[in-house]
């Protein structure tokens, strides 16, 4: 018996936005009864705003791919396309209280039916629906949707790898397969990680910050009408300019926070950033 | 809310009479039947009217029966003791359809060097006698054959199974956990060498479970220790479950004629009804050779969790054979080899009667049972493909 929240056994007993929209401005369908489950979901889109006013679905599968469905709707309506597409299949995951590890495939279903109807309403293919090479051939799984999932959920074992995507548990003949592109991904990412970061000289060191600044930074918060310009750096000091909106703003702190954050990510754990 | 219990072959109900067998040796009779002492040697004799009422259920002498911790210790213990009298033998013969006991022994054999012959089964889940003639080979060391499917229910011939392997020497062993209490078991009639029989499957408790060796069949113990059982199997005995296996054994014998009878028609109406209410399903497995109890049905377009868990909400307890119950994403082993198609799979709920089962249990499983699938297909992207 699985260990179902709440909130899972409400929406699969009592789903919320079931059945066909009728003229939907976007359909989006993943998954297949050979599968053992599949989802399709529908939208209506406002032309003008890209905002989703209305998501139901269908759903042919247990009852985490039943709530998962349900809750993927509940969740992006009201929502823009852009904003949508920012949902991971662990918010949907998250709105239910959790899944059991097993039945994380559900909520990456979910994701893919909300990718494949933008991917529908704009014309396009979905990501990976034709990319790949089959990799398990019980579910039809590619290596594609593997890697990304892999990716996007951090997953270090082929256990994990078959309770977010399914593949692998049908026969088991691919799991070889899933080990090696485990293998691959972990294998480039820990020589990333491991690789010592290059002590910078200051010149180097501060080209870097006024980089950031400029790239990532202010595009930032220009959009919410602030600015921001690079005064000094000082040894480890950085030293800001809050403009526009920042700077009368009671969250300046908070912002000077989230560069100093972002820097120290990117360039050197030792920064401390000062604003004006 | 009354419990509608349709899951006996998963495990079933203690009797009554057996809870009260049991009771005086979880209180106050609980020596050690090994002990000098008369307060703990007299448990002994109660071991051993238990081991008569066992032998008495399938007509054995109470010396061919060990008492063991479950169906899986006899499985394993069964074959493990064949495959040490003939060391120079490396070769396993089974079906694809045995419970994982027997299954995974002998994938277990495989990785340490055995051959294993896996015997396919047909649509109806049906072996191939000739199959079977001709995969015996002087290599073979034993075969085990299920008596009858926990999941399908499909009995195998075992009178005509046995004449095949003993006609060529070769130890036969049976499983025959769903089988006891079911039907008639004579093994006095029968030429099989080891059979495995469980305790809980025929309402006594978890944990306890018996082997028949016939007498003249060369046994070496699975547990190594003392001197229980005649040495057969070491470990203190689980005296209350033993007890308890022996009433249920004796309750079982006085039953027998009810399964195919009351349980047999109980299991009919609830499957005709289901069949004629819930359009695009279908039986699986031998409805001429099958369990009385045991019905195993598919519908078409709906997946058996969701199934299972829409019954839970009116107490209904059944099981199923789809990917999603089985914990592993695997879809069941036996409904894939009798080629039951994946989308039938899914869709397929097991329901296993008893004795303790009514007609009212029936009549809620009738009523409840075309919503929830209807209201699931409504669900459903497939739903519309029913047949109108």
């Amino acid at each position: 018996m699985w260990e179902y929240t709440d909130k899972v056994r409400d929406l699969f007993l009592h789903p919320k936005n079931v059945g066909e929209l009728e003229k939907p401005d976007s359909v989006g369908e993943v998954g297949s009864i050979v599968c053992g489950d599949a989802l399709k979901l529908f939208l209506k889109v406002d032309k003008e705003t890209n905002r989703i006013t209305d998501a139901t679905f269908q759903t042919f599968g247990c009852a985490s791919a039943i709530a998962s469905s349900s809750a993927l709707t509940e969740i992006i309506k009201g929502k823009t396309l852009d904003e949508a597409l920012k949902v991971t299949n662990q918010d949907i995951a998250d709105f239910l209280g959790g899944l059991p590890r097993e039945k994380m495939h559900c909520s990456v279903m979910g994701r893919e039916a909300l990718e494949a109807a933008v991917a529908n309403y704009r014309g396009g293919k979905p990501r990976e629906a034709e990319e790949g090479e089959i990799i398990c051939q019980c579910y039809g799984i590619t290596d594609q949707k593997i890697k990304h999932v892999i990716m996007e959920n951090k997953l270090r074992t082929v256990e994990d790898v078959t309770n977010y995507t399914k593949a692998g548990g049908g026969c088991g003949g691919c799991v070889p397969e899933i080990e090696k592109i485990l293998k691959e991904i972990w294998s480039e990412k820990i020589i990333e990680e491991g690789k010592p970061k290059k002590r910078l000289t200051n010149i180097q060191k501060i080209s870097l910050i006024k980089e950031i600044i400029e790239k990532e930074i202010r595009p930032l918060l220009q959009s919410d009408g602030g600015d921001v310009e690079l005064v000094d750096v000082d040894g480890n000091i950085v030293i800001v300019s809050l403009r526009g909106m920042c700077r009368e703003c009671l969250m300046a702190d908070v912002t000077a926070k989230n560069i100093e954050k972002k820097l120290k990510e990117l360039v050197s754990e030792e920064l401390v950033v000062e604003a004006e | 809310m009354k419990v509608v219990y349709l899951d006996n072959n998963a495990t079933t109900r203690i009797a009554d009479e057996v809870r009260e067998a049991m009771m005086p040796f979880l209180t106050e009779l609980y020596g050690n039947p090994s002990s000098m002492h008369t307060f703990g040697g007299q448990v002994h004799r109660h071991i051993e009217v238990a081991r008569e009422q066992v032998a008495a259920l399938i007509n054995a002498e109470p010396g061919e029966i060990i008492f063991t911790s479950c169906g899986t210790e006899s499985d394993n213990t069964a074959l493990m003791s064949a495959l040490e009298f003939a060391p120079q033998k490396k070769h396993i013969l089974t079906t694809r359809v045995e419970h994982p006991a027997v299954l995974n022994f002998c994938k277990a054999m495989y990785r340490k060097g055995y051959k294993i012959t896996f015997l396919p089964v047909n649509k109806s889940g049906r072996l191939d006698l000739e199959d079977l003639k001709s995969s015996i080979t002087d290599d073979t060391a034993v075969v085990s054959i299920m008596h009858a499917n926990n999941e399908s229910g499909v009995i195998f011939p075992l009178n005509e199974i046995a004449d095949i392997v003993k006609s060529r020497g070769v130890v036969l062993h049976t499983d025959a956990v769903q089988t006891a209490g079911k039907l008639p078991l004579d093994v006095r009639k029968l030429p099989v060498d080891m059979m495995s029989f469980s305790g809980h499957k025929i309402h006594s408790p978890k944990g306890v479970g018996a082997l028949y060796v016939k007498r003249g069949t060369r046994f070496s113990p699975y547990i190594i220790g003392g001197h229980q059982e005649g040495g057969r199997r070491a470990g203190t005995e689980n005296v209350a479950s033993i007890v308890g296996f022996g009433k249920a054994c004796e309750l079982a014998k006085k039953y027998l004629p009810d399964e195919n009878t009351k349980v047999r028609a109980l299991r009919d109406r609830l499957e005709q009804g289901l069949l004629k209410t819930c359009p695009d399903s279908r039986v699986n497995g031998d409805v001429e050779s099958r369990l009385p109890n045991t019905s195993n049905i598919s519908f078409e377009f709906v997946e058996g969790e969701a199934i299972l868990l829409r019954l839970n909400e009116y107490n209904i307890c059944a099981s199923s054979g789809s990917a999603c119950t089985s914990g592993s994403l695997e879809p069941s082993h036996v409904l894939r080899s009798m080629g039951v198609p994946f989308t039938m799979i899914h869709g397929s709920v097991r329901f296993s009667l008893s004795v303790n089962n009514t007609d009212e249990d029936i009549d809620l499983v009738l009523k409840i049972m075309p919503g929830v699938i209807k209201e699931l297909r409504e669900l459903s992207p497939y739903g519309r493909e029913v047949k109108k």
